[in-house]
């Protein structure tokens, strides 16, 4: 084991600034991209079930 | 003119180049997939942060390594399966290859802003600067505004198939930058340090690390995969919005 504390996980030896700032970051993008992912995929629905594009006979 | 047919195992595969046969199918395949990089993903977080060691010289700064090398990894290879989906679309005009290449531009370009970003918190405390203009890190650069030219370019075309065979010109003619890119460490002389993972060479790291980013890379892949399966199949309902098929299927509820 690497770490003797949470706080000592958490000061990265020093580089707590780099390391959380680049799995932060990253992970929050992530996050970001499945939300847009499931919005994308729920609009399309809407918008066939709703029929509002007017181009269908 | 007669269907094209691939037997394996009594199921015709070509079947699946119609986007409307493809669609369940990539429907059943994303949830393992995601599952399967959620599960690579605490495993190479676990191997990264608790298993590896502290490095000697570069002390915790190195563990970003774990989130900047798949992530360049990646940023690279989504790049020529989005260029290889693009030219078999070109060159047969299938409607589904230029799909997959659409769904996988903003992955690629997520990861490639991932790398340069990690690559530059990494580089700070590493060799005092934020940014420099060396081969590897402009390269990268370049790649990012590649995904945004082909994604731009889409979306700037009304039809369709012009804007897909628009992309997949721009797609192709950026491939040349993946070899400059990968081969940049050795062409130029670069403050970014040559590889330490190689096809053609023993790594030249420690185990417990390299475990780590071995499975944080698989998590990557995993990750893509499901992403563009997942991105593909809401452009499949966009484009066929008008077909019977999608529109019984989004009356149907959420299949």
């Amino acid at each position: 084991m690497n770490w003797a504390s949470w706080s000592d996980f958490l000061a990265m030896g020093g580089y707590a600034l780099y390391v959380w700032g680049s799995y932060g970051v990253a992970a929050g993008l992530i996050g970001v991209e499945i939300i847009l992912l499931k919005s994308r995929r729920r609009a399309v629905l809407d918008r066939i079930r709703g029929g509002g594009t007017g181009d269908r006979p | 003119m007669s269907q094209p047919t691939l037997v394996v195992g009594n199921v015709n595969w070509f079947r699946y180049a119609s986007p409307q046969a493809f669609y369940p199918l990539a429907g059943t395949l994303v949830p393992w997939f995601a599952w399967a990089a959620a599960v690579c993903c605490i495993a190479g977080l676990y191997a990264g942060f608790f298993v590896a060691p502290t490095d000697h010289q570069q002390g915790d700064s190195y563990r970003i390594i774990f989130i900047h090398v798949p992530a360049a990894w990646m940023s690279m290879f989504i790049y020529l399966v989005m260029a290889f989906w693009a030219g078999l679309g070109l060159v047969f005009n299938t409607r589904l290859s230029h799909i997959m290449a659409s769904a996988l531009a903003p992955t690629g370009a997520l990861f490639t802003f991932i790398a340069l970003w990690t690559g530059s918190l990494w580089g700070k405390p590493t060799w005092g600067t934020w940014w420099v203009w060396d081969a590897r890190l402009t390269s990268e650069l370049i790649l990012l505004f590649l995904y945004f030219g082909f994604m731009a370019l889409q979306s700037a075309i009304d039809e369709a198939r012009r804007a897909d065979r628009a992309g997949a010109v721009l797609a192709l003619v950026g491939v040349v930058n993946i070899p400059i890119i990968y081969f940049s460490v050795k062409w130029w002389n670069t403050l970014h340090q040559g590889a330490s993972v190689s096809l053609s060479s023993a790594p030249t790291m420690a185990a417990t690390m390299l475990a780590g980013m071995l499975l944080m890379a698989l998590a990557a892949w995993f990750y893509s995969i499901a992403a563009g399966l997942h991105r593909a199949r809401s452009i499949i309902l966009e484009r066929e919005r008008n077909a019977d098929w999608t529109v019984q299927l989004a009356r149907k509820g959420r299949p």
